[in-house]
């Protein structure tokens, strides 16, 4: 097995959020994370610091690291300097890189928001993008966003945005030297394997859950892990 | 006295903020959702306050989003902000104004990162050159658009035609302001009051004449969470935690809502929508719900811009009452037209009463 909390240490972000835990728990009696899920910021900090590869292994297959939602709450308030968000960002990009991501229900959650923002990054230039955003998804968006989308063009206008134009302003192209760039620094600094890695593991995991696994989101994994949850709340 | 002591505590962390010449980066999530909310402020910087902000075709995301849900290394995240920093420099810029709070911690964090890890700075450095053949110059001035309005508070008062009173009582407005987590949470002296004490929406509605509200969970987070909003699955964790705010500011009878945040302006509307769709809940006493703005949205308001011009009617929760109580004139017929007068039907009635 892998020496788990040493490479922990290789990341900035958890060299940044790891001190030492007293344990007081102020991170849990302020984090919105807590009140929702059963989740433990405290619990999770304290697993680390205790360096028990075999804890780590189970925090990084668990829904746990998942839960959180990174408002940083916990780095202003505690009195030790220790920031469980950015242990949990370290968590994460270690599961991922591990393939443990998939072994978790939220965890495989990964694959759709590689597929929707981080696909949004490289096709619009942005991780949102008006005409990839449906009430199907995001129901929440209301009538309003119906009849937005389908006066698009003329509201935008009146707006003034410059929806689907080139040149500078709201909604433009983004142009494909802007694009290219990006997918360059993407491919340079590890952003490109990682969506591979979400990939490669979403589909092994799909084959083993008996789950019809395609490109898009169109297909009844992707479904799956964006619908679905176990935990009713 | 305690009203004293907490102004003094507001005042104590003070932010330098550029006075002009502004290199402007855009939000991912505004230009969607709120789309007139970008273009409002660079009309008010250019044509109100006479500033010079470039709008560079060239821009794109810092990656935020996709950051804090995990799907790209820190790496891509810190390469994507020198790309944007680089774009900055070839501009002839040296003052980096950002639309978005998550972008806002995000260019804070990577400064500070290379600030304490110097040998990182030059490895970004390394990798943007191998990919995009671009350098960039560090910003002398790094702020949040809300910044800059709070900057000029004063002008835009001194140009207002409306303020922030109940027309028929003759009563300041009561305002919520909800400031977004990465504004200050994670490096408190680089927002206007700090994390504690964030003045930089509360001096908007000091300055135009409101009221704030304080209530218990005025600092709560709004609930968005990044990947607890962005798959279906987790919403239920947004919606709580915005309702947790609503069901706390209720009995303080809130005309409005103000938030810095794309993210918060669009949570704190649409959960509006959806509890009222859900449970039949809305906060205010007629079934409108309580309207929420942007600041540039309410200081668009103020120097007595057009609302269905600014983009007021792509909220879901209608300002119409808003708009009544402020005395504000408008031309309900005109709210769903287009550019050119154009007929574009209207959207569904919800649950939440409208004026439409």
């Amino acid at each position: 097995m892998e020496n788990l909390y040493q490479k922990l240490t290789e990341d900035i972000r958890f060299v940044e959020g790891m001190n030492a835990c007293i344990n007081c728990g102020t991170c849990t009696a302020i984090c919105p994370a807590a009140q929702f899920y059963d989740y433990d910021p405290r619990m999770v900090v304290d697993t680390v610091q205790h360096k028990n590869d075999k804890e780590i292994e189970y925090l990084l297959k668990s829904d746990t690291i998942w839960q959180c939602g990174e408002c940083l709450s916990c780095k202003t308030r505690c009195p030790r300097n220790n920031v469980p968000g950015y242990i949990i960002q370290a968590l994460r990009a270690l599961s991922t890189e591990l393939g443990y991501f998939a072994e978790s229900e939220k965890g495989r959650q990964q694959l759709a928001l590689k597929r929707t923002i981080g696909e949004h990054i490289l096709k619009h230039g942005y991780c949102v993008y008006i005409d990839e955003v449906n009430t199907e998804m995001y129901p929440e968006q209301g009538p309003v966003w119906d009849w937005m989308q389908k006066n698009a063009t003329p509201l935008l206008k009146r707006l003034g945005a410059n929806y689907k134009q080139d040149g500078a302003g709201t909604l433009r192209n983004t142009s494909k030297e802007s694009l290219d760039d990006l997918q360059r620094i993407f491919d340079i600094t590890g952003a490109t394997e990682r969506f591979n890695k979400i990939e490669h593991y979403s589909k092994l995991k799909s084959e083993e859950l008996g789950i019809t696994f395609d490109e898009g989101l169109n297909n009844d994994y992707f479904k799956s892990i964006y619908n679905s949850k176990s935990d009713i709340i | 006295m305690i009203k004293e002591e907490v102004s003094k505590r507001w005042l104590a962390y003070q932010k330098e903020i550029a006075d002009d010449h502004y290199y402007f980066a855009r939000s991912c999530i505004r230009q969607n959702f709120f789309p007139a909310a970008e273009e409002l402020f660079l009309n008010i910087l250019k044509n109100e306050l006479h500033k010079d902000i470039f709008d560079d075709p060239q821009q794109t995301t810092c990656t935020g989003i996709a950051y804090h849900s995990g799907i790209v290394p820190m790496e891509t995240t810190m390469t994507v902000v020198a790309r944007q920093f680089a774009l900055m420099t070839e501009a002839g810029y040296e003052n980096f104004v950002c639309s978005c709070v998550t972008s806002f911690g995000i260019y804070t964090e990577v400064l500070e990162t290379w600030k304490h890890n110097p040998e990182l700075e030059i490895k970004i450095r390394k990798l943007l050159k191998e990919s995009t053949s671009k350098e960039f110059e560090i910003p002398k001035n790094l702020v949040h658009t809300s910044d800059i309005i709070f900057k000029f508070r004063k002008e835009i008062s001194a140009k207002a035609k409306y303020k922030l009173i109940n027309k028929e009582t003759g009563k300041p407005l009561n305002i919520v302001e909800h400031i977004g987590c990465h504004y200050a949470k994670i490096f408190p002296d680089k927002g206007v009051g700090g994390a504690e004490y964030p003045y930089v929406l509360a001096g908007l509605i000091d300055e135009w004449g409101g009221s704030q509200i304080d209530y218990p969970e005025r600092r709560h987070c709004c609930g968005f969470g990044f990947r607890q909003y962005l798959i279906k699955a987790n919403r239920g964790y947004s919606i709580a935690n915005t309702k947790r705010k609503f069901d706390s500011m209720k009995d303080y009878h809130p005309d409005l809502i103000i938030t810095n945040c794309p993210g918060c302006n669009f949570f704190m509307d649409r959960w509006q929508y959806v509890i009222s769709e859900m449970d039949g809940i809305t906060y205010d006493d007629k079934g409108y719900g309580i309207p929420v703005l942007t600041y540039e949205e309410l200081a668009g308001l103020m120097l007595g811009y057009n609302p269905w011009n600014i983009g007021l009617q792509v909220h879901q929760v209608d300002v119409v009452p808003l708009l009544d109580k402020m005395g504000y004139p408008y031309i309900l017929e005109d709210k769903y037209k287009g550019i050119n007068g154009e007929d574009m039907g209207k959207p569904e009635k919800t649950s939440l009463n409208c004026c439409c």
